[in-house]
């Protein structure tokens, strides 16, 4: 907000011709050179620190073999871009069914868990016959978790071990998004629903009609958790999945990069392209749906959808 | 407790209670009825039976359905399992075949050495965790909260979210192709014929090497919640502060630190209260790497004895344990919370 102060100081620097730094505000004193050196430092670093290991793994995995021999095994720019390691990884079905199973998850996993969240919010975000009870039984699950074997145990029971439900499931609603949306829709004002029911809408009716098309900006946002949660997911792959056929791409990127199995067995191609950028080529599958969805999740973040929700 | 001080007590419960009883059942259940709230189409209550509001919020009702059976099948039957830390778990038996061994297993696991390293591994790493992670985005979000240039800091702002939505696998592997033993680091220090450093392996140094990777993935998505709460001080104050001729320091000092301290108290006694959860899956992907003697938590310890090594029964008392006394200082961190003044995350009266 600007004061009239700061205005009327903007103006006569203007008059002046010295019309930089406009952002700041009339009471604060120019930032000293030490501290502006100080700053710089610490939000380069971090910048270094977060882009320097992505372009690694990116421009290693597109290197070709001259380079990277020549370069010990790393380079930070490819000079003769190839895609062989892409080719190599995708020549069998092995990799492509991963994907195609990190996809379903995702696609399937993010519908059902957004339907049961959002029901669920709406239902107890208004006073109904036994709302309260409900929402506590919702509430009392950030406070204790069941435990991993009991949870493995009742998968078993469903039969769910070794299907890609086991995956979807047993993450079909998470509390914090639950939070979230209930706390979005209770600030929807009570003057439309009354309108909507004097009109003759049913609960249904609102929800569709009137509640979800308010409420794009929080459903975008939990949306894209529930799917980044998703395509993240990889404890679950290890406890309910022993199938290869089945393997998400984590669970592949585990395997094969971080214990360092050997890809060409699994693929079943000679390796020609050297296993290092194989090995990058298949952190930057599993990193790019990530970098594609981030932008539009990212234009939510300020809107205090998650501030709001974390102040109850 | 003695007698005196029972019948003064319940003395005491008597005069505070007598005020406001109303006679009848029909007043009393007016009297209920005045708090109530309004229905959810926004009308007053009307004395309506339970039957007609069941049929009135029938939809709602279904709407709650998937919730509920979700919440069924996957979190209140679960907790129920839980019966079989005091059995002697045989797969092939069942829960209803198994024998009853009372509070075997958690003898056992009081005499089981592994048990309590992983239990002082949790420890140690949850207060590196406390120590080295929590001021880091506490501090971070100061730097950018004095950032003048809104250019600069949105930019910096989605980049430092970016690592949060990373897979711990992703972030693992990252971490091994610039620091583990053929990595960007120690291939270059090869390259100048200096000796290599096992930082992705040596167990000494594997709480700091954890912390970083928590600082690493973490810290910008933390500071989210410091920087609303510095967005939501007010201006004015910095304005008079200066005009009374304070300077930045004297400013943080006396506007900035006192407005995040409720935020600050809240967000150190959750952390304290969710000691015994460090995280899962960065310490799976590493026990192989660092071995049990370092990378063995609590949550790992429940997987490898029960889920691996057949030790049903073990494992599962090993989490229930751990789930009893992670509620327990929960909801302890929670009440001083409220003793505190501060709201904490379960309100006395959920709204």
């Amino acid at each position: 907000m600007a004061s009239t102060l700061q205005l009327r100081r903007k103006a006569s620097r203007r008059a002046q011709g010295l019309s930089f730094n406009s952002n700041r505000p009339a009471w604060k004193e120019p930032a000293s050179p030490l501290y502006n050196t100080i700053k710089g430092l610490i939000i380069g670093g971090i910048t270094l620190t977060i882009v320097i290991p992505i372009l690694l793994v990116v421009s290693t995995s597109l290197a070709d073999d001259k380079q990277l021999i020549a370069a010990g095994g790393f380079v930070l720019w490819p000079t003769n871009p190839t895609f062989a390691a892409y080719e190599a990884i995708f020549s069998g079905e092995f990799m492509f069914r991963a994907l195609g199973v990190s996809a379903f998850i995702t696609a399937v996993g993010t519908f059902l868990a957004l339907f049961t969240t959002i029901t669920m919010a709406y239902a107890t975000s208004r006073p109904v016959l036994f709302g309260r009870p409900v929402l506590l039984l919702v509430l009392f699950t950030l406070l204790f978790a069941p435990g991993l074997i009991p949870m493995f145990l009742m998968v078993k029971q469903l039969g769910l071990l070794n299907t890609l439900w086991s995956l979807i499931l047993p993450s079909a609603f998470a509390a914090f998004n639950f939070v979230v949306m209930r706390s979005f829709f209770m600030n929807i004002p009570t003057e439309l629903i009354e309108a909507a029911r004097i009109d003759g809408a049913s609960d249904f009716m609102i929800l569709r009609k009137i509640v979800l098309p308010l409420s794009k900006a929080v459903i975008a946002v939990v949306g894209l958790f529930y799917a980044v949660g998703f395509w993240n997911a990889f404890f679950n792959a290890v406890l309910y999945i022993n199938d290869q056929t089945l393997y998400p791409v984590q669970l592949v990127l585990r395997n094969y990069v971080v214990q360092g199995g050997s890809m060409a067995e699994a693929i079943g191609v000679a390796t020609t392209p050297p296993p290092q950028s194989m090995q990058m080529a298949i952190v930057v599958v599993a990193l790019v749906p990530i970098l594609v969805v981030y932008p539009f999740l990212q234009k939510h973040f300020n809107k205090g959808v998650i501030t709001g929700a974390v102040k109850g | 407790m003695s007698q005196m001080q029972q019948e003064l007590e319940e003395e005491l419960a008597v005069t505070a209670a007598a005020p406001e009883k109303p006679k009848g059942r029909k007043a009393r259940a007016r009297a209920k009825k005045g708090k109530a709230p309004l229905t959810h189409d926004g009308l007053p209550v009307r004395q309506v039976t339970w039957q007609a509001r069941m049929r009135r919020d029938k939809q709602m009702l279904l709407m709650m359905i998937p919730g509920v059976l979700f919440l069924a099948l996957f979190f209140y039957i679960p907790i129920l399992g839980n019966v079989i830390a005091f059995q002697d778990y045989q797969p092939f038996l069942g829960i209803g075949g198994s024998d009853w061994v009372g509070m075997q297993n958690f003898v056992d696991l009081y005499f089981n050495p592994d048990f309590w390293v992983a239990f002082r591994n949790t420890i140690v790493l949850a207060l590196w965790q406390l120590l080295f992670f929590f001021p880091v985005p506490l501090g971070l979000a100061l730097v950018v909260d004095s950032l003048i240039s809104t250019k600069i800091r949105r930019w910096f702002q989605s980049l430092v979210y970016l690592p949060h939505f990373l897979s711990w696998v992703l972030v693992i592997a990252l971490f091994q192709q610039v620091l583990g033993g053929a990595g960007l680091v120690n291939n270059t220090l090869r390259d100048f014929g200096l000796d290599t450093i096992p930082f992705m392996t040596n167990p000494d140094t594997f709480p700091l090497l954890a912390t970083i990777q928590l600082i690493w993935k973490e810290c910008g998505w933390a500071m989210i919640i410091f920087l609303a709460s510095l967005a939501a001080i007010d201006g004015s104050l910095y304005e008079a502060a200066a005009a009374d001729g304070a300077g930045r320091w004297r400013r943080m000092w006396h506007i900035t630190l006192p407005g995040l301290r409720s935020i600050i108290v809240l967000l150190l006694i959750l952390r304290i209260g969710d000691i015994l959860s460090v995280g899962f899956e960065q310490f799976l992907l590493q026990h192989d790497a660092v071995g049990p003697g370092a990378a063995e938590v609590l949550d790992t310890f429940t997987y490898f004895a029960g889920v691996v090594g057949g030790g049903w029964s073990v494992g599962a008392a090993a989490g229930l344990a751990k789930g009893i006394v992670a509620a327990l200082l929960i909801w302890g961190a929670n009440s001083l919370a409220h003793r505190m003044g501060e709201p904490g995350i379960f309100q006395k009266k959920v709204s």
